[in-house]
């Protein structure tokens, strides 16, 4: 047979080559030209795992802890994973029906069957320790720690604000949050998330065929580690705002008290209020249905975003700005005339200070009237034209008629009205009106509107006898503790200080003297300078009151709103003020029986029906 | 002793060890375990590996050793055991995946199969290799076809598909010592003919033969003879019982899995979780290796036990996933040139035992390549056969490394066998 045949190892040898060239062919296809393969190997043997960093704490201005966190657990699925469950037994491990499952899963799958979503959200520690030792069981479902925030003192809802799941908006605006996430959706939470929220994590962790964790993708090269929110403090003094909480149950309104020196919020209250530990979890849902279908509004923080005629306390701003333009003297003097604007009964007022003290309306009818009609013109349309102008720039260096640049926000904010020509012109046309159209503003009714936090800026401004600081509600943030450099930076009035002394002259009258409108305020040994207000609205009037205390290095300024009270200024919110400043001032409050009565009672109810006489427009 | 000194080649060897050396890093890897880590951990696959692998230089030292005329003298009463023990199996088997291969001696699991095709070469060889004969014999030839099927039907037997499909290689010698290279047209034609009738309707592919016979009598011929004529209906009616034959043998003779494998193959079946689930995991973890891998370890499909049999069968996976294109077309390129090597090796010898000899190692080898790789990368359906010197696995690196060594053996004293 010999070697006949040998040319045919050419054959043989060529098949081998053919073959292996058609493998390393197939190869190429394969690893070359095919980058689905790719994702697909990423997609089911690597797993991100977000690691969420613990939101920022918040301190009151003590150094209290207001705001901290507590561990819970999501349950995510990512529905393409999920194999061979045995549907029954997980229902029944979780606690849900098989309905719930199936809903839960639809909704999974809707969003992506690919990428994992948060199947149950927030199981508390107990109910995980009971479900991990069975989580092998469960292909394609893992566990996500993450934060929920806890209140040790359910104090100052509206102003910590709350944490919620991101909405389409916030997924549009910052590519930073991914579905599930959660933000500040109000309050400080809101204003400050950046600096609460910290920086995610990222974890690759290798998965096997069975979805178990087998370790850190390349020895957690590509991991990034979450870090941890800044911690706000606050310049609350949670004792204060806890007293003026509970000073303001069964009561609709609101109180600001801010440290007039450095324009610290000390307590900002809105009443009705709730519970922050309400909006926490998985009761969030429900509980924020109920708290935004409440008629008296729990969830909106009164002190920012109501807008209220000032009433009397108004007149305090109006003087300042006639003693600075000159029209009137300290010592001019006004009959009462109740045929100009109707008063209550008293003397005539013959000075800035006694007019304070009584709140004489016609006075300030006078004052408004040489303000707003000067003479520059013949014409009274455009004198009153020319006064307005220069009235509406004095009132917007008082912070009236904007949104104040405080540090929550700003969605949440009112800007209040000091009406402007413009405003006239387009309601009642050009050169159509003059002072007798609009004299109701001198009393601070008519088209002035103003917020309460304006209110106890004012009342800052007198107290600082001319200027103020931006109020506001965090003093620093961070290890660095970072301050806001805008919040140390002094709003000058340009009035002369010392007929902010007449005016703190006459507010302690207002306390101290008798005639004066809230002589409930007083407390022995403190200098409280206060001046009532009796807001006329739709309803009963509000009853309002500005302070500070003491007269002389105040540390104190506040407004104090009781919506629908029919007792004006006097009668509800001066008293309250009082107590409050007591508190604050000497630690304790010795007048226990007057504090119960004003916690008690409900204004609104408890009140004799017979109105007043409200043809008075003072207080 | 009267022989010369040994003229050892080293390159095929230095080829085997090469292959053999990145197979056990590659074994390392598939079942890598961080607390596992040890190179000499036993209980691991690539510890125990290591054993087979000292083992088989062993065996290979042993062999180079011995005196070459032993092998073709032992043909006989060798092929003689293997039949028995075969025979055994089939009733002493313990089921390892489905087949009935295994058999337990002495606390040793191991595979008759894997011998039955190094006796096999060796009892065609020597049959072949007898002075008088002459494969134009219808004798010779049904002898010859007895020799290779008798084993390959105990294999069969024993559900072992991969290797009973390896004795279909033995073509190659047969074909190099004579036998018409029709055979190797016919055998291509007839794998083409069977995926085509599962692909296309019958009767169009009928059509198309009956075109081709036409085209091929009045186009390609320019003289026709009856014999001419004779020859090409016969052809077509051959092709047309064969085309009609494939649904029977189709679903009646293969089994449901075997079916299933070949419908995932021809892209009839798309079942990912199920039948499709081990080629298609092989492929995305080759197919994510790229260019240049993920690097030793790096693996994450294979890891991850997305990849079945990742350290026998689907090791080349590993290869593709974490040394990428140029790993393992570095593999594909070791295989051939042994295997080229082996050839000329072969066309070298003055014996013809040891000539057809080796090409029978060559065409194992091949074989094996070829149904091994072609299944992972998905060219030939899922049919369970160990990579050569590659994958894990005692029974087949030893018999493996007995088949090369005892043609190396016999290539070093070409000279004195004739």
């Amino acid at each position: 047979m010999s070697n006949k045949y040998a040319d045919r190892s050419h054959v043989v040898k060529i098949i081998f080559i053919v073959v292996g060239a058609l493998f390393v062919g197939r190869l190429a296809m394969l690893q070359l030209f095919n980058p689905e393969y790719k994702e697909k190997a990423e997609m089911q043997s690597l797993r991100n795992v977000t690691q969420y960093p613990a939101r920022g704490f918040i301190y009151d201005r003590h150094g209290e802890l207001l705001v901290h966190n507590e561990a819970v657990y999501d349950l995510m699925v990512i529905p393409r994973m999920v194999k061979n469950l045995d549907t029954a037994y997980f229902c029944q491990s979780l606690g849900i029906t098989l309905d719930d499952f199936d809903e839960r899963m639809q909704k999974a799958r809707k969003y992506s069957p690919y990428s994992a979503s948060i199947f149950m959200k927030q199981i508390s520690k107990e109910e995980y320790a009971k479900f991990e030792n069975k989580m092998f069981r469960f292909k394609g479902f893992y566990i996500s720690q993450r934060t929920l925030r806890i209140y040790d003192r359910p104090i100052a809802a509206q102003v910590l604000g709350y944490v919620g799941e991101v909405d389409q908006a916030d997924l549009d605006r910052d590519p930073y949050y991914k579905r599930g996430d959660y933000i500040g959706k109000s309050g400080l939470e809101k204003s400050y998330e950046e600096v609460l929220r910290g920086t995610k994590g990222k974890k690759i962790m290798h998965v096997d065929a069975h979805n178990r964790e087998i370790g850190p993708y390349r020895h957690g090269e590509f991991d990034t580690l979450p870090i941890e929110g800044c911690n706000l403090h606050t310049t609350l003094d949670a004792d204060l705002q806890t007293y003026a909480e509970d000073l303001m149950a069964n009561k609709r309104g609101c109180v600001v008290a801010i440290e007039p020196s450095t324009g610290e919020i000390l307590a900002m209250v809105s009443a009705p209020t709730y519970d922050p530990n309400l909006l926490v979890g998985r009761i969030r849902g429900k509980n924020y249905l109920m708290l935004n279908s409440d008629i008296a509004k729990p969830m909106l923080n009164r002190a920012l975003i109501g807008q209220y005629p000032p009433g009397s306390i108004f007149k305090v701003a109006q003087s300042m700005v006639a003693l600075d333009l000159g029209v009137i003297s300290p010592s001019s003097g006004f009959a009462c005339e109740k045929s100009l604007v109707g008063c209550h009964n008293h003397p005539s007022a013959r000075s800035v200070q006694e007019a304070i003290k009584m709140s004489c309306n016609p006075y300030f009818y006078q004052v408004y009237r040489r303000v707003v009609q000067q003479g520059k013109y013949r014409n009274i349309y455009k004198d009153a034209q020319y006064g307005l102008t220069v009235w509406h720039n004095y009132m917007l260096r008082f912070g009236f008629g904007q949104k104040l640049d405080i540090d929550l926000p700003k969605s949440g904010l009112s800007t209040g009205n000091i009406p402007d020509t413009a405003f006239y012109n387009k309601w009642y046309g050009k050169e159509r009106w003059a002072f007798s159209t609009i004299y109701s503003n001198s009393i601070g009714q008519g088209e002035v509107t103003v917020v309460p936090i304006q209110m106890a800026n004012l009342a800052a401004i007198v107290a600082n006898r001319g200027y103020f600081i931006t109020p506001h509600m965090v003093r620093s943030y961070g290890p660095d503790s970072i301050q806001d450099e805008k919040y140390r930076q002094r709003h000058e009035t340009g009035i002369d200080p010392h007929y902010f002394d007449i005016a703190a002259a006459g507010m302690y009258d207002v306390v101290h003297v008798a005639g004066g409108t809230a002589r409930r305020a007083r407390v022995d040994g403190l200098d409280i300078c206060g001046k009532t207000g009796t807001a006329e609205n739709f309803g009963n009037d509000h009853s309002v009151f500005i302070c500070f205390a003491p007269k002389d290095n105040p540390k104190i300024a506040m407004a104090v709103y009781v919506e629908n009270a029919q007792g004006g200024g006097g009668t509800w919110a001066a008293p309250i003020a009082g107590l409050l400043v007591e508190k604050y001032l000497n630690g304790e409050v010795k007048r226990t029986d007057v504090e119960k009565m004003y916690r008690e009672i409900n204004p609104c109810q408890k009140l004799p029906l017979t109105r007043r006489v409200k043809k008075a427009k003072k207080r | 002793m009267y022989q010369e000194k040994l003229k050892i080649d080293w390159i095929t060897i230095a080829l085997y060890a090469a292959i053999m050396l990145f197979g056990w890093m590659n074994i390392y890897s598939a079942c890598y375990d961080e607390s596992h880590a040890a190179i000499f951990d036993f209980h691991e696959y690539h510890g125990k590996q290591l054993i087979w692998m000292g083992l088989s230089v062993l065996t290979a030292a042993v062999i180079l050793l011995t005196e070459p005329r032993v092998f073709s003298n032992m043909a006989y009463p060798i092929y003689g055991i293997v039949l028995g023990l075969l025979v055994l199996t089939l009733f002493l088997a313990v089921t390892v995946n489905g087949g009935k291969s295994w058999i337990d001696i002495a606390g040793f699991r191991f595979q008759p199969s894997e011998f039955a095709k190094f006796a096999t070469a060796l009892a065609l060889a020597k049959y072949l290799s007898a002075i008088d004969i002459d494969l134009k014999d219808m004798r010779t030839k049904m002898v010859s076809i007895a020799l290779i099927a008798v084993p390959a039907v105990l294999v069969l037997l024993q559900h072992d598909t991969g290797s009973a499909l390896v004795f279909a290689s033995f073509i190659f010698p047969l074909y190099r010592e004579g036998v018409s290279g029709v055979v190797l047209v016919v055998g291509v034609a007839a794998i083409a003919l069977f995926v085509l009738a599962l692909l296309v309707n019958k009767f169009i592919l009928l059509a198309i033969l009956a075109l081709l016979a036409v085209a091929y009598l009045f186009v390609w011929l320019n003289k026709r003879t009856r014999k001419d004529y004779l020859r090409a209906i016969g052809i077509f009616v051959c092709c047309a019982a064969f085309v009609f034959s494939v649904d029977f043998v189709f679903s009646n003779v293969l089994e449901s899995h075997q079916r299933e494998r070949i419908d995932v193959l021809l892209g009839k079946t798309e079942d990912l979780q199920g039948s499709g689930y081990n080629v298609n995991q092989s492929k995305i973890a080759i197919g994510s290796g790229g260019l240049i891998g993920k690097g030793f370890l790096g693996g994450t499909v294979t890891k991850a036990n997305f990849v079945p049999e990742k350290h026998t069968d689907f090791i080349f996976c590993t290869v593709g996933e974490e040394w990428g294109f140029l790993g393992s077309t570095v593999l594909v390129v070791l295989y051939v040139l042994l295997l080229i090597r082996i050839v000329g090796m072969a066309e070298r010898q003055r014996s013809p035992f040891s000539r057809i000899f080796g090409y029978c190692v060559a065409s194992i080898l091949f074989m094996h390549l070829f149904v091994n790789v072609g299944m992972v990368i998905g060219l030939v359906p899922v049919i369970g056969i160990p990579l050569p010197f590659f994958s894990y696995g005692g029974s087949s690196l030893l018999a493996f490394t007995i088949l090369l060594f005892i043609f190396i053996r016999q290539d070093a004293s070409k000279n004195q066998l004739l």
